[in-house]
């Protein structure tokens, strides 16, 4: 009836593990009865789970992102903590069957439930107002993504109390995570997880790419498009490419782990080399997934905070272009130690190293947008100039890793670990805390505090260098990652170093929180009005929070920078009549979707079919009842919209 | 903004223009999808490639593959793309009872094939063949058995719609549905076509 | 209060670390310490990676920082240039910088895959040495095909030989690595891949797996003993002394076994246990059913017990 699990699978002898779940359980009943307290079930309901406007899901994938930021963290500061206390013969305090989980879990809830929903939320908040569209292609079908997501990201930390979570890295390479090596419900977790959010990702990438390719506003030509969106196109072409790999690489491990195929065992023929180079054909596309939407922003907060258009705004889409291309012939640089010969390695060390001319490109456009302007030092400028500063040392080691001989020696080791941080956390992290203190105001009508945001910056900042140049020095001297314990007690000093910037991390992380508790207090004295940074793009010409229907009337756009443009003309529009609109209904096909996710998931992930089965038929009778109703739009009328422009007075 | 909207796919208050827009918007995030899903197709057959050699000292495609079989299925799946088209056509004209033939001679012929694609493999495993017996087996089931899985969803998709169909006609989201579907069938086909050549053909005669 | 103590005493420890950063990696192991040519000529090219590529970030590190300072809008001296955004020779500038550099270093990423593929024999006056190596849950077996013995977590070799090493894996991918001597390559089941190592010097060294293979893999370490002919002859004859054979059965007993181990020796050992290896790792679980027994991770908290 229950296959695996029994009341055994709840870890009661592990005391960091147990207190952890109850303090959990204790938040979320807590918020529970809070919701119910407040009597806002119904309009949790209608305003946000079944909602349909892509700005709402833009902010709960960033909500997402920020929650599973805490528990990455977490996981990052026992890391941390653990290595500098296991020095010499000490042991810790995380054997190694925990903390194995905490590596992978780490990596894991890193790459795809914090980087990528805060990336996917803010292209999903961002693009169709940016484009002056409406909303996105298929709004339900959006909903659907996001809920999916969700539905991964809760089946992953539902592994923290029942069961226990892969312990093989964030990537799962076979033979280790084939049944012989980790029979438990670990790699199940992983993969059922990541197979749902993954199903999410792509969706949401066929839904976005759709949108910026057909809704784009009248007169916006794809040379007029706003950079943050030409890294979005970039980005969920990637997405769209690359994901379908990803999908069908785990599938291929799970038929090897559920119905004993051969694909990448140790026996039967299986090649696990096949798994690896799959997974790193998502994998090196994923990494520009990433970067490439924050490039985006990095370009819009520069060249409005410099009050100047971008420099070289061509040669901007081209390297954006072309890194896109490039993206798929790297693959192999993740494993030039595998023995693929001289001419295999040169090749794509070559390839590789090709990818840091457009880069390159990039960070002497921003350089030269700042040149000439008048650069306010707010706290998304503040994040950008880290970011590049952070970003061409992270691109540095990055290269130097693409020598083939270079990488022989410094493969597996923390370099690699300092390295992929460095442009991470330089990188995508920074460029998602930009892009929200930079829209926040866009998406509630409020300022964040800019004081603590500015020390929240400084605390990331000099955190990072603190935390990981030390991991630099550590992989020259020859230590490698994932280690539980070491017995050389010369690396002790850099691991309390990098311990030291985790801490400074999480004081950082401290003040942001603090930042929005405060500002939303304090929102009153933080208003902002429809364009309160002086914008240059369309998301603001139209209130802030914006209406569900974003523009009243879809704008006209001539040239690049529209808004910035129409600001300089002061000819005031002839007042026009508003007309009626047609608006996407509510639904909660997505919510349910996700609720049968992770039932199926959790009934696969325990071997237990029925629940499987039962998924599998709701998502079908899902999919069935929602077709029925053809009549997915209503009409919001002349005179509401009018009430609602008249109400918010706004440039536009 | 309704004059020069035409000509930039926007959604318009004209509704005849609203049809065709919408129609248009779906049928391109749908190609997209069919997009990824060949890729995902892309990524199987890579790996049928690799473990093409990788039969562990069983059976390799020369002695397994019946070509009448394999024959048979690509003679009914490319029939069934042609009835496909043939209602899609009849659809264009409105003609219910052409689109209704068309589509049932599309699912009977899809069903066949799933028929004989699931005797196969029966009979493989009967065999001791299952995708448990070595890697170059593993990939072969799940080549074909995801292939035979989207036809299956095709064909409780066209099952469904036939049903919303029959109940109420061409409206504007079933015309948009069956453009979908026709689109998914084409592409099955397609991708049958590379199986058929690549694993049956090249792995199974050459 | 406590947090804030913890944050700012390795600042100032940083510093400490930043300075003398150069001396202590001096007088430690790692890969900047080379005590063979392998890992010179490694961190030769590492270098010569690193230098042109510092020559052309640090300028960019500093035009960053000056002129986002020197543009700042409380700046009346800066000239604002709202509608510069297009220059043709920086356009063109900044897409030849960055394409010279990368011609300079893919020419280095090419000729030095090919110098230092680690397949390619070392140029010596010596015969190499062979030494066959599988990593094992959580050890390494280094079998000596010409001396005829084996050692577990032990590797002893003469220095100014080329040492030429066929590795395999009896279980998961590890990764076979000794930083003082050079770079690394993976070991991994049912395949053979290639390394050449040589020492210089005399010393001991330490050696790693640099793959992550599970719950033992932090204690998967092994001495590398760099000694004189005379030495390398005399650990030959300490482990030809070893009392146990190592044989098939003994071989896949030791495969089965998923535990950190310390060192072991075996004589006599045959080099064809080598091939037995890689065909071994691609057996069916049921021909080694005695794994199921101590198999990692059956439940929370079996596998730490190694320990």
């Amino acid at each position: 009836m229950f296959g695996k699990l029994t009341l055994s699978a709840i870890p009661f002898d592990q005391p960091i593990i147990m207190g952890t779940c109850i303090v959990l359980i204790l938040g979320i009943l807590a918020i529970l009865a809070l919701i119910t307290y407040k009597k806002k079930w119904g309009w949790l309901w209608t305003e946000w789970i079944t909602t349909v406007d892509h700005k709402r899901i833009g902010i709960m994938y960033t909500l997402l992102a920020l929650v599973m930021l805490l528990r990455g963290f977490s996981d990052a500061i026992m890391m941390r903590s653990q290595q500098v206390l296991a020095s010499s013969n000490g042991h810790g305090f995380l054997p190694p069957e925990h903390y194995d989980q905490i590596f992978s879990a780490h990596g894991t809830i890193m790459i795809f439930f914090m980087a990528m929903p805060f990336v996917v939320g803010l292209m999903n908040f961002v693009v169709p107002l940016q484009i002056g569209a409406r909303d996105v292609a298929f709004p339900v079908l959006n909903s659907v993504s996001f809920w999916l997501t969700a539905a991964g990201a809760l089946l992953i930390n539902l592994s923290l109390g029942i069961g226990e979570f892969s312990r093989t890295g964030w990537l799962a390479y076979p033979p280790l995570s084939e049944l012989p090596f980790s029979p438990g419900v670990g790699v199940d977790y992983y993969l059922w997880s990541l197979q749902i959010s993954g199903v999410g990702t792509l969706l949401s990438g066929v839904n976005l790419l759709t949108t910026l390719l057909k809704l784009r506003a009248p007169g916006m030509r794809l040379s007029m498009m706003p950079v943050f969106s030409w890294t979005a196109l970039a980005s969920n072409m990637l997405i769209v490419a690359a994901f379908p790999i990803l999908t069908a690489t785990f599938a291929m491990l799970l038929l090897d782990r559920y119905l004993g195929t051969h694909f990448f065992t140790n026996d039967g023929g299986g090649n696990p080399m096949m798994y690896i180079n799959l997974i790193w054909t998502w994998g090196h596309p994923e990494v520009y997934i990433l970067i490439l939407p924050p490039f985006g922003v990095f370009s819009e907060v520069i060249s409005t905070f410099s009050r100047k258009p971008l420099f070289g705004y061509r040669s901007m889409v081209v390297a954006t272009m072309v890194i896109t291309l490039l993206a798929f012939t790297t693959w192999l640089h993740h494993f030039f130690t595998m023995g693929s010969g001289a001419d295999v390695n040169g090749f794509f060390g070559i390839t590789t190293m090709v990818i840091a001319i457009p880069t390159g490109v990039k960070i002497f456009n921003w350089l030269f947008t700042m040149y000439g302007g008048r650069v306010r030092f707010t706290s998304p400028v503040l994040w950008t100039i880290g970011f590049m500063v952070t970003f061409t040392i992270g691109g540095m080691t990055g290269v130097l890793m693409a020598v083939p001989p270079a990488d022989f020696v410094l493969h597996n080791s923390l370099f690699l670990v300092a390295h992929f941080h460095n442009v991470i956390i330089g990188g995508v992290v920074f460029g998602c805390l930009a892009g929200l203190t930079y829209w926040f105001p866009k998406a509630f009508g409020f300022r964040l505090h800019e004081g603590l945001g500015k020390a929240a910056f400084w605390c990331w900042f000099v955190g990072f260098y603190l935390a990981f140049m030390p991991l630099y020095i550590l992989g020259f001297m020859g230590m490698t990652r994932r280690m539980n314990h070491y017995d050389d007690p010369s690396w002790l000093p850099y691991l309390l170093v990098a311990e030291g910037g985790a801490v400074l991390i999480f004081v950082g992380i401290l003040l942001q929180a603090t930042q929005l508790v405060w500002s939303i207090k304090k929102r009153q004295t933080l208003r902002a009005g429809a364009d309160p940074w002086d914008g240059r793009t369309l998301e603001w010409s139209t209130a802030s929070p914006p209406p569900p229907y974003n523009f009243a009337r879809v704008p006209q756009v001539a040239c690049i920078d529209a808004y910035w443009e129409a600001k300089q003309e002061v000819t005031t529009a002839p007042e026009e009549p508003f007309e009626a609109i047609e608006m996407p209904k509510n639904s909660g096909l997505g919510f349910f979707v996700a609720f049968f996710a992770v039932i199926g998931g959790f009934g696969m992930i325990w071997h237990i079919w029925w629940m499987g089965i039962l998924a599998l038929v709701a998502f079908f009778a899902l999919i069935v009842w929602s077709s029925w109703d053809e009549n997915d739009e209503f009409e919001l009328s002349a005179r509401e919209v009018a009430l609602f422009e008249r109400a918010n007075p706004h440039a536009a | 903004m309704s004059s020069d909207s035409a000509s930039l796919d926007m959604p318009s208050e004209d509704p005849g223009v609203q049809l065709t827009s919408r129609q248009h918007v779906t049928g391109f995030g749908f190609y997209l999808y069919l997009l990824s899903d060949g890729i995902l197709f892309a990524a199987l057959f890579a790996a049928f490639a690799v473990l093409r050699t990788a039969t562990d000292g069983g059976p390799d495609g020369h002695m397994l593959f019946s070509a009448r079989n394999a024959f048979v299925e690509t003679a009914c799946l490319l029939t069934s793309s042609f009835t496909c088209g043939i209602a899609m056509l009849a659809c264009d004209r409105r003609n219910k009872f052409v689109a209704l033939i068309g589509f049932l001679v599309t699912a009977v012929l899809g069903i066949a094939f799933l028929t004989l694609e699931i005797h196969e493999f029966s009979d493989l495993m009967a065999k001791g063949y299952g995708p448990d017996r070595s890697a170059f087996l593993s990939s072969f089931f799940t080549l074909v058995g995801t292939h035979g899985l989207h036809v299956t969803c095709g064909i409780l998709w066209l099952g469904v719609l036939l049903v919303q169909f029959l109940l109420r006609g061409f409206t504007p989201a079933i015309l948009r549905r069956f453009l979908c579907l026709s689109l998914f069938w084409h592409v099955l086909d397609v991708v049958w076509i590379g199986v058929f050549t690549f694993v049956y053909l090249v792995g199974g005669y050459l | 209060m406590m947090r804030k103590s913890t944050a700012l005493s390795p600042l100032a420890r940083l510093s400490i670390v930043m300075a003398c950063c150069p001396f202590l990696s001096a007088c430690t192991e790692g890969v900047l310490v080379p005590k063979g040519p392998v890992g010179a000529q490694e961190k030769q090219l590492l270098l010569e990676a690193l230098i042109p590529m510092l020559m052309v970030i640090t300028p960019i590190l500093f035009l960053t920082l000056w002129f986002a300072w020197w543009f700042r809008s409380s700046n009346a001296r800066a000239t604002y240039r709202p509608r510069w955004e297009y220059s043709g020779a920086i356009e063109f500038s900044i897409w030849m910088i960055p394409l010279l550099v990368i011609l300079f270093l893919g020419s280095l990423a090419w000729i030095g895959a090919h110098q230092l593929d680690p397949y390619q024999p070392l140029a010596s006056k010596r015969k190499p040495l062979v030494v066959q190596v599988v990593a094992m849950d959580w050890r390494w077996l280094f079998i000596y095909p010409e001396q005829g013995v084996a050692s577990v977590n032990e590797l002893a070799i003469p220095v100014d030989t080329p040492v030429s090493f066929r590795l395999t894996s009896a279980t998961v991918m590890n990764s076979f690595f000794i930083p003082s001597l050079g770079g690394q390559i993976y070991a991994m089941p049912g395949m053979q891949t290639q390394l050449q190592l040589q020492a210089s010097e005399p010393g001991n060294y330490r050696g790693l797996s640099a793959q992550y293979s599970g719950a033992g893999f932090s204690d998967m370490h092994f001495q590398v003993l760099a000694t004189d002919e005379a030495g390398f002859q005399a650990w030959v004859e300490r482990a030809r002394s070893a009392a146990t054979p190592l044989d098939a059965t003994v071989y896949d007993r030791l495969a089965a076994k998923h535990e950190s181990s310390g060192v072991a020796y075996y004589a006599p050992a045959s080099g064809a246990l080598f091939d037995h290896a890689i065909d071994h790792a691609t057996k069916r679980p049921e021909s080694t059913s005695g794994v199921s027994a101590s198999n990692p991770g059956t439940t929370l908290s079996s596998a730490g017990s190694e320990h």
